[in-house]
């Protein structure tokens, strides 16, 4: 007790440190509405610069799949299709993959296991996107060429309504290969998610679905998935956020051809992907370039109704 | 020794009707728990006598929760927890590597110390468990859930809204579910872990007189903090201390006249 010494009260300085209180409560308050400042000026300067095109073009913009330079006439048809079929296979592909790695890591791996397995995949989430492009090229493009799609198209390939998607020339790039390494780099965000969420399901309540003799499977289908329905579903959407914006891996592997195609081993493009591609070609004040900053607002927008989304299913539920 | 009998665990004993130990259902021989290296149960011995209550008591710590997550191989979720010894019931041992789970805790019930209703309707939580284990058509299951829900004297509150979640119902009355989705599945033990701990009085009082009601069909087992409550619920009394079966007997020679000075100690409040 004695060597506590007892502060003289000192007005001068205390004053200061309320000075001192109140500039740092005005810096914080500064760095966080530099965040809405940052957000609304993107979405304002990217409508800005595609005004002349939603002018020119009006609404069918988004639909038109026109993308013809010289004739100056463009449409958004062709990428946003890509880039929603290409999100959207991902997901059908990611999904069951990451729900079986979350399965995996919070109801069946030993104790020992769960930590290096649990840190792979967060290292996996770490990967720049340029590897998994190159990677894919090199290495998954050949593979799905050779082998994948062809044998997809012998065994589906004559199948009434979905034959069709898995025919024409195995290029090994395309839609397909697209979507696979789109769904590589999300399984890492919506497994990690989807094992943080079921990790909240008190143990209580599946000790008592285990008490009255459910498997663990069933104890997964029946007590944790419905318990943590909402969250599941906001880290499938965090996923989806990022499939939509992915560049340049998909760059790499999509064909980038601006043609709507009926076959998953079509090429074809995204918007990400025709931004990157066209942009440097493009002269300032063209309606080309306009088109361009048109799409990047359309995919914000997407995006953002996405992200939006999924932060009101991972709110913490309230008891 | 008088300080004994004007204990109120006394008064609440005097309106139980005492009577002798049945054949034991359930009997653990020898049986030692593990956390990791930490040895939490040493060499229980204890038999549960066939439709009768066994109240086990101690202070927290004691090992008693453990002996009943013993009892439905509950540990076995849990890595790093494991069971030697002989816990023997309808001439199978529980222990046994071997042992179907899903059907030994079919057979063996718990209800835990905070009410756990799953987030589905009150009707849904009873045929949940039921349909495990059984196909029953669905008057034959409408009937099962009116059984259980009649038994744990919950249907007369709940019978007009079945279908709604099982979230608005009390604290109490989902204990009471709990208990119901337990005897849902007809089993031959049922475990209760604190089941009234965290009840009102009214509640606590409504699923004792349900204890006494139940004993007639099925063995039960009740770990609780409360003194009372074992005088007024269990048939056999055991007490736990640091990890040891102290000592076992009918309620009313455990209140009356304990063998062992810790015993005494614990049950006239001097520790625990």
């Amino acid at each position: 007790m004695s060597d506590v010494a007892v502060l003289p009260f000192r007005p001068a300085s205390r004053r200061a440190a309320a000075f001192g209180d109140r500039l740092f409560a005005f810096l914080a308050m500064s760095a966080g509405v530099l965040v809405l400042v940052l957000l609304g000026a993107i979405i304002v300067s990217l409508f800005i610069g595609g005004w002349p095109s939603f002018r020119a073009f009006g609404l069918p913009f988004l639909v038109n799949t026109d993308w013809d330079p010289v004739q100056n006439v463009f449409g958004a048809g062709v990428p946003v299709f890509g880039t929603l079929v290409t999100a959207v296979l991902a997901l059908l592909i990611a999904v069951p993959l990451a729900f079986g790695i979350a399965f995996y890591l919070t109801e069946i791996a030993p104790g020992w296991f769960r930590r290096p397995v649990g840190t792979a995949i967060e290292l996996l989430a770490a990967v720049p996107s340029i590897i998994y492009g190159m990677w894919g090229f090199f290495v998954i493009v050949p593979i799905m060429g050779d082998y994948v799609e062809p044998f997809l198209t012998d065994q589906l390939g004559d199948l009434p309504v979905i034959g069709g998607l898995f025919q024409g020339a195995p290029f090994g790039t395309g839609l397909l290969t697209a979507a696979l390494i789109l769904a590589v780099m999300i399984i890492p965000f919506i497994a990690a998610t989807m094992r943080d969420v079921f990790n909240t399901v008190p143990a209580v309540f599946k000790e008592s679905a285990y008490g009255v003799g459910c498997t663990t499977w069933e104890v997964m289908r029946s007590i944790v998935v419905p318990y943590t329905r909402a969250s599941v579903v906001g880290g499938i959407m965090l996923g989806l956020g990022r499939a939509l914006g992915e560049t340049m891996a998909v760059t790499f592997v999509i064909g980038n051809t601006n043609r709507i195609t009926t076959s998953l081993f079509g090429p074809g493009n995204t918007i990400a992907s025709i931004v990157a591609l066209e942009f440097p070609e493009s002269q300032a004040g063209s309606l080309k370039l306009s088109s361009l900053l048109a799409l990047g607002f359309i995919l914000f927008v997407i995006s953002f109704i996405v992200l939006a989304i999924s932060r009101l299913l991972l709110r913490p539920r309230s008891a | 020794m008088n300080e004994t009998e004007q204990n109120p665990v006394m008064a609440a004993m005097q309106a139980r009707s005492s009577e002798a130990l049945r054949a034991p259902r359930i009997s653990i021989r020898g049986v030692d728990f593990f956390y990791g290296t930490n040895k939490a149960l040493k060499s229980i011995d204890l038999d549960l006598p066939d439709r009768q209550v066994t109240g086990m008591i101690g202070p927290s710590g004691c090992g008693k929760s453990t002996l009943l997550r013993v009892l439905n191989r509950m540990y076995d979720l849990y890595p790093g927890q494991r069971a030697v010894g002989q816990v023997m019931m309808d001439g199978a041992n529980i222990l046994d590597p071997g042992m179907d789970l899903n059907q030994l805790r079919s057979r063996v019930g718990m209800v835990f110390q905070k009410p756990t209703p799953f987030p589905m309707t009150i009707y849904e939580n009873i045929a949940f468990g039921v349909k495990l284990h059984e196909r029953l058509a669905k008057a034959a299951m409408d009937e099962r859930v009116e059984w259980s829900l009649t038994r744990a004297a919950l249907w007369g509150e709940v019978k007009d809204r079945l279908n709604s979640s099982a979230m608005g119902l009390s604290g109490g009355q989902q204990q009471r579910l709990c208990i119901a989705r337990t005897i849902a599945v007809r089993p031959e033990v049922i475990l209760l872990d604190e089941p009234t701990s965290a009840l009102d009085p009214i509640s606590t009082l409504k699923i004792e007189e349900l204890i006494d009601e139940l004993k007639q069909d099925f063995t039960i087992a009740i770990v609780t903090h409360n003194m009372q409550q074992a005088a007024r619920c269990a048939d056999q009394v055991a007490f736990f201390y640091l990890g040891e079966l102290v000592e076992v007997g009918t309620a009313t020679q455990m209140f009356t006249a304990p063998r062992e000075r810790r015993t005494q100690e614990y049950i006239t409040g001097r520790f625990g």
